[in-house]
């Protein structure tokens, strides 16, 4: 398969969108974009070119299984239990590297018997992760190997008296390393190993032939990317020469109005950027406004409440749903809202209803972007990390209602995460049909093996 | 509020020169060298703003002049208007206050040593000559506490309708003999010569004529000048303590030269790195630069091969290209018009006009606004002027966020990201109309 890559480079997370020649969506990966830009680059990347043998894979089981899309769903989850399990070995492996660090023979000889123990534990609760249909809370391993790390450890030190905190301080010292250095994976083997668990489940002899042969079909196809383009905060620092660099702004708008055709108005907010971008009948940017010279009112401000009131990022939206009143927030500060936070909490105001006014705060502030970009005509789509939050995107309908009456047509898919990465992804079809030359960057990680 | 570029030091500024800035730094070395001799030469020093400044009256009456503006500008650029503004915060001026006051009053607190390195001296006299600046007013007010000086101001009536009429000139002219001369000559210890200040608007006119064929050699493609952050340099003389004098005079016809001959070879302007490479966009820009990362501000735009090829802000000291020269023969009448044709001194369809014209007239790709924190006057209303520029032109109008001389407001990595979308999105439209 010949395919063109976008890859946006966000301050929170790092996205890469694979399109065939036709134009079509064949892979997204995502990943957190940590501190090290080329890894998250290369990760992101990875992930889409998984994504896109899945694609594949898909198209081969069409071609003879009645359930393609049941098995497809199996053979993924089976593959990211596969994938979850090595980089779990590769979480102990930096667990015991970190234990041997440690400087007190007493402590090492406590805390190694319950890191095992907890290993353990992990890798045997590690299946119910990856149910097909089950809801999960994250993708990302350090999201998904921090709860269950944390609650094997809580077990675990209770049970053998050990400090809590000395477990999980080995955790976070391991796991940035298992984040930031780049492995060599073997799809091809992960795939088979999945594919082995998912036939044990009753399938005929026949029936099982074709489906390892799709399989490894699916794993052995070329995959050869013909254009890179790549955008977001972190664009400076791809390893990509500067005609494949693309600002944000212009592949919001252009991903966005490939969904949603009828968009005219863009409204992204990232985690440190809030852009409000109008763009014409193809998705051309004709005018934008962006914040300036402060993050209140992005997606870092919401990270910043999160981590005041100790939740998940992703659990601020639907808290805030449950408001019962919204709380006048007034300020533009996002250290200054920390405290205003705290005090309305001593105040006894409920935690559901600041939050709402929290939200309502920072969609304020991005209204009065989008009226300085020259407002709301017809259909809006909202894009970025924050349009994820139900909360944010609750208000910003009402708001949108209030500026500029019922007739807007607003815009905010799950999906929308993604649009600067497929933004960038077609400003690089543009480039290999209009047949400029490329320049492929280079890849740390083009050690990593992709195919089988 | 507004102002040229005279000096810098060497490690900032642009790898090489063309003759005419070297010829400038001589002047303005000249200048600070007076200024340092003035008190033991018992010369008499006004301090005065650049729009309305009325420098052939100060010449005339053989006094030197000392610009605030200028000096925070330079402070800016020679990265010591951080420390200046933090010196008079801690005198109790809020963040909120224009930088170049906060600058100027930190300066003065810290020795009052001017860019070259010579201690400025006192005003003799505060000039106030252009009044549509609000600050000007406080400024000069907190000034005047400090050196215990008196104050001379002339109103400058606001031109609401964009036109300057009779009664306005009548009223300025009139301050002029009965207010400001007799007081500006009081300071001086002599009589105005009427023929000496004619002689000086005489030399003005001679150089505004050779500025405006410098402004109008951007029309050619490629433009062999940066009207804006090459115009800084190209309006430093004619906005300050040099216009009516020969110096100026010799300055514009060896610039006006220098322009003609990159012209005639198909040049485009000089950048901070050396040469300008392919034109590939032409801009128009409003406002301001900002002067604490002026070099990296410019190379943002040279490097992508943008050039400005006219701006609003190398006219707040006057608007030559639409006519207006000062008079030998009306001396008094066209300081008036002087004065009232500043460009902040015009109302906002005023200044969308000329914007209009300056996008046309230079066949302008897109046009800028850096809007300023520190300046009222020039940024309010702004973007009402960019819907309506680009309503009328047709052409996409960008939109940045700086300011002055305060350094914790230029935000380098979000001004670049807004101005290569910018740029980005006019190559996107420019092959989408070609598509």
């Amino acid at each position: 398969m010949r395919c063109v890559v976008g890859i946006d480079l966000g301050s929170t997370t790092t996205k890469a969108v694979l399109l065939d020649e036709q134009g079509r969506v064949v892979g997204r990966g995502i990943t957190n974009s940590r501190s090290n830009y080329e890894v998250a680059c290369a990760v992101a990347r990875e992930e889409a070119l998984i994504a896109v043998r899945f694609t594949l894979l898909q198209r081969e089981l069409e071609s003879f299984a009645d359930d393609a899309q049941s098995w497809r769903d199996q053979l993924h989850e089976a593959f990211r239990l596969e994938l979850y399990r090595d980089q779990l070995a590769e979480l102990e492996a930096e667990v015991a590297v970190a234990l041997r660090a440690l400087t007190y023979v007493g402590q090492k000889a406590t805390l190694e018997p319950a890191a095992r123990e907890v290993h353990e534990r992990m890798r045997l609760h590690a299946p119910e992760l990856f149910v097909v249909g089950a809801p999960r809370k994250s993708d990302f391993f350090r999201d998904l190997a921090g709860a269950a790390f944390i609650s094997a450890a809580e077990e675990v030190s209770r049970e053998q008296n050990v400090p809590y905190e000395r477990l999980v301080g080995l955790f976070d010292r391991a796991v940035l390393n298992v984040e930031t250095e780049l492995r060599r994976r073997d799809f091809g083997d992960l795939l088979a190993r999945a594919a082995r668990h998912v036939l044990e489940r009753g399938t005929s002899g026949e029936e099982r032939k074709r489906f390892e042969s799709a399989v490894a079909r699916a794993a052995r196809a070329p995959i050869q990317e013909l254009a890179f383009v790549g955008t977001g905060y972190g664009r400076q620092t791809l390893p990509f020469p500067k005609e494949a660099v693309r600002s944000e702004i212009l592949c919001h708008g252009r991903g966005a109005h490939r969904v949603f055709g009828g968009t005219r108005t863009v409204l992204d907010i990232g985690g440190q950027d809030t852009k409000a971008i109008q763009v014409d009948g193809h998705g051309v940017v004709t005018s934008f406004q962006m914040n300036d010279r402060c993050a209140a009112g992005c997606g870092r401000y919401l990270g910043y409440i999160a981590d005041e009131l100790n939740l998940g990022l992703h659990e601020l939206g639907p808290l805030a749903l449950g408001a019962k009143r919204v709380v006048k927030v007034n300020s533009t500060c996002t250290v200054f809202a920390g405290a205003e936070l705290r005090e309305r909490l001593g105040l006894g105001e409920r935690r559901e209803d600041i939050l709402a006014g929290l939200h309502r705060s920072i969609m304020l502030r991005a209204m009065s972007l989008l009226a300085r970009s020259g407002g709301v005509s017809n259909e809006l789509t909202f894009t970025g990390g924050v349009c994820k939050n139900p909360m944010a995107t609750r208000v910003l309908r009402e708001l949108v209602t209030d500026s500029y009456g019922e007739g807007i047509t607003l815009n905010a898919h799950p999906d929308s995460i993604y649009m600067g990465a497929l933004g960038a992804a077609l400003y690089g079809l543009d480039d290999v049909v209009a047949g400029r030359p490329q320049v492929l960057p280079t890849f740390a990680l083009d050690a990593l093996t992709t195919g089988a | 509020m507004s102002n040229p570029a005279m000096t810098q030091s060497a490690q900032l500024e642009p790898a090489e020169k063309d003759q005419s800035q070297i010829e400038q730094k001589r002047m303005i070395a000249d200048h600070f060298e007076r200024l340092a001799r003035a008190k033991a030469e018992g010369k008499k020093v006004v301090y005065t703003f650049v729009p309305g400044n009325l420098t052939e009256l100060i010449g005339a009456l053989d006094m030197l002049a000392v610009l605030p503006e200028i000096n925070a500008l330079q402070s800016g650029m020679r990265k010591k208007s951080a420390g200046y503004i933090a010196e008079a915060e801690k005198a109790g001026h809020s963040e909120d206050v224009c930088t170049y006051v906060k600058c100027d009053i930190g300066m003065l607190k810290s020795g009052n040593i001017g860019p070259t390195g010579t201690k400025l001296p006192e005003p003799d006299l505060l000039l106030l000559s252009y009044t549509g600046c609000f600050t000007f007013m406080k400024w000069f007010e907190l000034l005047r506490e400090e050196y215990k000086c008196p104050v001379v101001m002339l109103h400058v009536p606001y031109q609401t309708d964009g036109e300057i009429t009779p009664e306005m000139r009548e009223y300025i002219v009139r301050q002029l003999k009965d207010v400001v001369i007799p007081a500006m000559e009081q300071v001086a210890g002599k009589k105005l010569d009427m023929r000496e200040l004619s002689r000086r608007l005489q030399l003005s006119h001679r150089a505004e004529d050779d500025l405006v064929a410098v402004w109008e050699s951007a029309r050619h493609r490629p433009s062999p000048i940066d009207g804006y952050f090459g115009g800084v340099y190209y309006v430093g003389p004619i906005f300050s303590a040099f216009r009516g004098t020969e110096d100026a005079v010799r300055y514009y016809q060896m610039l006006r030269a220098e322009v003609d001959e990159r012209v005639r070879r198909k040049e485009g302007p000089m950048t901070p790195d050396g040469p300008a490479g392919e034109e590939r966009f032409r801009l128009v820009v409003e406002g301001p630069p900002n002067w604490t990362s002026f070099l990296d501000f410019w190379r943002m735009f040279s490097r992508e091969g943008a050039t400005v090829v006219a701006s609003t802000y190398t006219r707040v000291g006057g608007l030559y290209d639409k006519g207006f020269r000062h008079s030998p023969d009306e001396p008094l009448e066209s300081l008036a018009d002087y004065c009232l044709g500043c460009y902040t001194n015009l109302g906002l369809p005023t200044r969308t006009a000329l914007l209009e014209d300056y996008i046309r007239r230079y066949e302008a790709d897109g046009f800028l606004i850096n809007s300023v924190k520190s300046c009222n006057s020039f940024s309010a209303g702004q973007l009402v002027m960019l819907r309506e520029l680009e309503k009328r032109t047709g052409v996409p109008g960008g939109f940045i966020e700086s300011d002055l001389v305060d350094p914790r407001y230029f935000g380098k990595a979000n001004i670049e990201n807004r101005l290569q979308s910018y740029l980005q999105m006019l190559e996107a439209r420019r092959g989408r109309a070609s598509a």
